[in-house]
Parts: C-alpha cells; sequence; structure tokens
C-alpha cells in the first residue's frame, strides 16, 4: 500500500514525534507548574522564553540550535567531547528541534489546566499532612490530567509537522531526518514526482486527524475513569 | 495552650491579637465576617504568615518571627474543615477519609466512621453527596490526620435549618466522645451558644473580649457583640433519668435540685447544656403548693438592675451558675425582692442548647 520511501518517511516522523514528546513532557509539565503556581523573580523572562519559538521564524530556532547545540556549540561540544554525541544531522537533532517548536503549546495547555485546579483543594490536602510534591502528584495533577493530554497531543502534532527548525538543525537525510514534511518538499521540488506529493500530503493529513481522535478518546477516558477512582496512593 | 500572638498587616486591615486558649473543650472564634477570623485559621493552620507574633500549641512552636521559625502546613498536624467541604472530586469518600494515611483503617478508622454516621457513604463519589454529607466527610477526614487540635471554620455555614441541627448534632457528639480541643469559628449566636465552652470575641482585627462564654455572656458592654445571646442564660446538668410514662428527662443540677424537660435524647450521666430564656423565668418567694410548673428551683438573688421601662432584670444564683429572670417592676415591688433573698425560680420552659430553636 505505502511504498518504501513513504513507510520510512512515516516511521521516522513518528519516532522523531514521539521522543520530541518524551524529552519535552516533565520539563513541561514542571515548567507549567512553576508558571501557574509559583511567583518568583524572573518569572516573566522565564514565560518569554519558553513562548519564544512561538513566535520566532523556525529558521531561526534551527539556527539557534546549530549555535547552542552543533558541534561546535556551547553544550553541543561538551556533549561531544563527554559522551561523544552529535546532535545535528541525526534523527535525534530532529527530534529536539521538533520538541522544543512543540514546548510551548505544551506548557500553555498544561498551565491552563493546572490553573483551573482549585487552590483551595491543594491547601486542604496540605493540612492533611502532604508535602507540596505529594499535593502536586495526588491532586494537582490527576485533575489537570485532561489538559495535560490535550497538551501531550497538541505538542506531538506540532512536533510530527515541524519542517523550519527540523531542515536547518537536523537537514533533509533520507532514511535519517527526512520525515513527512520534509519528504513531500523534496518531492515537490522533483518534476515529475506529482503523484507522490499528493500521497504523502494524504498520508499527513490521515496521521493529523488520527492523532485528534486518539487525544479525544484519551480525554474521555481519563475523565471517565477519574470519575470513578479510589485512592491513588 | 494555644498561644497565638499575631501583628499582621494585609491592605487596610490590621490584625492585632493575643490569644490564650486551653488546650481542651471546645473554644469559639467569634466576629463578624471580615474581624479577622479566617485571617487566623489561615495563620494557625500555615497557609499564610504572619508578619510578626509567634503561634504555639502545648509544646511545639508553628511560627516564630523573632526566629525565624515556620512549620510548614503539612507537619502542623490541625485538623481543618474548612467552610466548603473541600473533598477532593477524584477519591470517593473512602479514599477522601484516608488521604492522611494516618488512620487509614481498623478500629479508629471504624469508630470515626461510625460516630459521623458516614458507613454508607464511603463508595460515593463526592459530588454524589448532599451538602451535609459532604461536612461530616470532611470533619471525619480531619479527624483521621489525627491532629492535635481540631478546627472547625463555619462548618454549619449554608445549610438549611434541618440540615444544620443535624450536622450541629453529630458535632456536639464529637465534643462529647472524643478527647480532641476544638477551635470553632462562627458568626452565628446559636451555634456557638450550643457548643462552645470558651469564647474568643473578634472585631476589626482586635480581640474584644477572650473568657468563659457564660461569664462574658453577663457583661454589658459586649452587649452589642453578644446581643443574641442576652435572651437566654445557659445552665448545665446532668442528665439523672428518663421516665416514659410522660416522655419525660429528669435532670440534677449541681446542688442535686432536679429538673424536668420533655424527653431528650442523652444517656444517663451525661452533661447537657440547657438554655433557659429570661422571660420564661417567674420568681415566687414561697415553693407554690400547686402549680403548672414543673420546674421549681431554689435560688438566691443576686442584683436587680432596670431594664426597659416598668421590667427589672434579676440575676440569680442557682447551683453555682447563674440565670436572668425579666419580670415586671410592680411584680418586683410587689415581692419586695433585694439582693440575698432566697427566691423560688418558677421554669416556664427549657430547651437543651443546640436542638430546638
Amino acid at each position: 500500500m505505502l511504498t518504501e520511501l513513504e513507510q520510512q518517511a512515516l516511521w521516522i516522523s513518528l519516532q522523531v514525534a514521539g521522543s520530541a514528546l518524551a524529552i519535552i513532557v516533565v520539563p513541561g509539565i514542571l515548567v507549567a507548574w512553576l508558571l501557574a503556581r509559583h511567583e518568583f523573580p524572573g518569572k516573566a523572562l522565564l514565560d518569554g522564553i519558553v513562548h519564544l519559538p512561538l513566535v520566532l521564524p523556525p529558521v531561526v530556532v534551527g539556527y539557534l540550535l546549530l549555535v547552542v547545540m552543533g558541534r561546535r556549540g556551547v553544550i553541543g561540544s561538551w556533549l561531544l567531547e563527554t559522551f561523544g554525541i552529535s546532535l545535528p544531522f541525526t534523527w535525534q537533532g530532529a527530534a529536539l528541534a521538533g520538541g522544543v517548536m512543540a514546548f510551548p503549546l505544551l506548557v500553555r495547555a498544561v498551565r491552563l489546566s493546572l490553573e483551573a485546579v482549585d487552590p483551595k483543594l491543594e491547601a486542604a490536602a496540605r493540612t492533611l499532612g502532604a508535602t507540596r510534591l505529594r499535593v502536586f502528584i495526588t491532586i494537582t495533577l490527576p485533575l489537570a490530567l485532561p489538559g495535560v493530554i490535550t497538551g501531550g497531543v497538541l505538542a506531538f502534532a506540532r512536533a510530527l509537522s515541524e519542517f523550519g527548525a527540523t531542515i536547518t538543525f537536523a537537514s533533509n537525510i533520507p532514511g535519517e531526518t527526512r520525515t513527512l514534511p520534509l519528504a513531500l518538499y523534496s518531492t515537490i521540488q522533483t518534476p515529475g514526482m506529482e503523484g507522490a506529493a499528493a500521497r504523502l500530503c494524504a498520508i499527513s493529513v490521515a496521521v493529523a486527524m488520527a492523532s485528534l481522535v486518539v487525544s479525544e478518546w484519551l480525554a474521555r477516558r481519563t475523565r471517565r475513569r477519574m470519575a470513578g477512582r479510589d485512592t491513588g496512593l | 495552650m494555644l498561644e497565638l500572638r499575631i501583628d499582621h498587616r494585609q491592605g487596610d486591615f490590621h490584625l492585632d491579637v493575643d490569644i490564650r486558649a486551653p488546650e481542651q473543650g471546645v473554644t469559639a472564634l467569634f466576629g463578624h465576617s471580615g474581624s479577622g477570623k479566617t485571617s487566623l485559621l489561615r495563620m494557625l493552620a500555615g497557609l499564610d504568615r504572619p508578619d510578626d507574633g509567634h503561634i504555639r500549641l502545648g509544646e511545639r512552636t508553628y511560627v516564630d518571627t523573632r526566629q525565624r521559625l515556620f512549620v510548614p502546613p503539612h507537619r502542623r498536624r490541625l485538623g481543618v474543615v474548612f467552610q466548603e467541604a473541600r473533598l477532593f472530586p477524584h477519591y470517593r469518600v473512602r479514599g477522601n477519609l484516608t488521604y492522611a494515611r494516618r488512620l487509614t483503617g481498623g478500629e479508629a478508622f471504624d469508630r470515626v466512621v461510625s460516630l459521623l454516621g458516614i458507613e454508607p457513604l464511603l463508595a460515593r463519589m463526592p459530588d454524589a453527596l448532599s451538602g451535609g454529607e459532604a461536612r461530616r466527610v470532611a470533619i471525619g477526614r480531619a479527624l483521621l490526620a489525627e491532629p492535635d487540635m481540631l478546627l472547625l471554620d463555619e462548618p454549619l455555614t449554608g445549610l438549611d435549618g434541618a440540615r444544620k441541627r443535624e450536622l450541629l448534632d453529630y458535632i456536639l457528639r464529637l465534643t462529647r466522645e472524643i478527647e480532641l480541643p476544638i477551635l470553632f469559628i462562627s458568626h452565628d449566636t446559636q451555634e456557638l451558644m450550643a457548643i462552645a465552652e470558651r469564647l474568643v470575641l473578634l472585631d476589626s482585627g482586635r480581640v474584644v473580649a477572650d473568657g468563659e462564654l457564660d461569664e462574658l455572656l453577663g457583661r454589658a458592654e459586649l452587649a452589642p457583640w453578644l446581643g443574641g445571646f442576652e435572651a437566654s442564660t445557659p445552665i448545665s446538668a446532668r442528665v439523672e433519668a428518663h421516665d416514659e410514662r410522660y416522655h419525660a428527662t429528669r435532670l440534677a443540677l449541681d446542688d442535686g435540685q432536679l429538673m424536668t424537660l420533655p424527653r431528650i435524647d442523652h444517656a444517663p450521666g451525661e452533661r447537657v447544656r440547657l438554655r433557659i430564656r429570661r422571660r420564661d423565668v417567674a420568681l415566687a418567694r414561697e415553693m407554690p403548693s400547686q402549680s403548672s410548673f414543673r420546674n421549681r428551683l431554689r435560688a438566691t438573688v443576686e442584683q436587680l438592675d432596670d431594664g426597659e421601662p416598668g421590667m427589672v432584670e434579676v440575676s440569680l444564683r442557682l447551683a453555682g451558675q447563674r440565670l436572668l429572670s425579666r419580670i415586671t417592676l410592680e411584680a418586683s415591688e410587689a415581692l419586695a425582692l433585694s439582693p440575698g433573698d432566697d427566691v423560688i425560680a418558677l421554669i416556664r420552659s427549657a430547651s437543651l442548647a443546640g436542638s430546638a430553636g
């Protein structure tokens, strides 16, 4: 049904987007919690930095990633020397680029749902002997879970469709970093590949639709399960 | 001893209090809304930090700003029952009750559950509870955290008459059956009348009066705040026996004199608080031989005060307690009452504090 190249692009896309989500989910929730529930110096700055990828041209983000995480970048050179890890031109690099681009979407959605949790419930839990961490794990996060799932799916979809930062930082290498959008771009650039372009376009639409359906199903399931749950911890 | 010395400013509001309450019985924190009751509760629970002052409960210091000491709320062991029940919507009633992870099963758990009558609710989700049920679960949840003190923040507010009475009965049972000091926050004089032994009267962030409820009730300068209490005096008595034939309960005062009340639901030997309205107390010089008054008690006149035009307020000493009577000036002169006289107090009716009206 799918050609080998299409299968390859689809697989790389899912792999890259899944890894991107895995990288950012914990820091994303943490940052959202800080922004939703705490006052600290530099909060506005943190909020701004988190939102930068949303407003910067993706190419700029890709360029900044090269500067910081490239072989001669501040962190990149350290990674290379210490662990022998080089991110540019690898699928892991593409995942990093996708993760950075998806980060603000995740944080925004999680922050909104955390803010919707009644702080009075958290205060009540504190008086019952729960530490801040336990309150977060047993009260705040479960009550915000539908929003966290929505944010996660949004971030996954964003990483899946990432183009500019990926091609700048990880390039367009068949079988390594050529995700669906990059494959589509390549076929469009090649004369006589109009049919292949249309097929890739259809695959992209199908994947996007599928992730929306899964998100809706997960959110519903969580709400149902939460409405019938006993002591978690 | 609970010690609260707090000096705190929040915008225009200045809270400046120095309160000492015993570590036993029910102490009420009474004041109108905006008097600082809730601020005080939040600081005691550790949810807010005072600008200056200290908070101690027994041997433990929770806050001492001078020593930069602040014990976080989860290490204070105070059972707080908030105005709204604040049950966790994603846990069942059982999960809410065991959230504190201290008494999660066994005898103590069963005892609290049965004391509050919440066994049938254990498997329910909080949104399937009525207002009164939710508050009983909230009280149970606080008790099962094994607190050193129970803080009740207006637990009856927002309930309708019947539910209010029901919950109040549960709280009264609680105060009789568990050895735990209770701080009861309220702006409702009837609630306080029913359960408080001591009272801290708060107004605009300051303590106006602090002492035994009965003693404060007799102080004329507190009338603007305690006006609602004025109409009746509390009397403490012990249940002697029930009389099934007359559907009555006999009660003994501390000096052995007996009183009769329509049947009440307390076991013999239990102490109860009665409320006797001033206008329900008539006076006689001699024991009437035939009268429909069933409660004829020997008392001593302590003081006579002018009341409204044509009325006299008589303070009586009855079995070591104070009883107020309001009679007409004409009757007072006809009886030629003066302090020190022995009289018979004829009590038309008495009600159990906290139950009817």
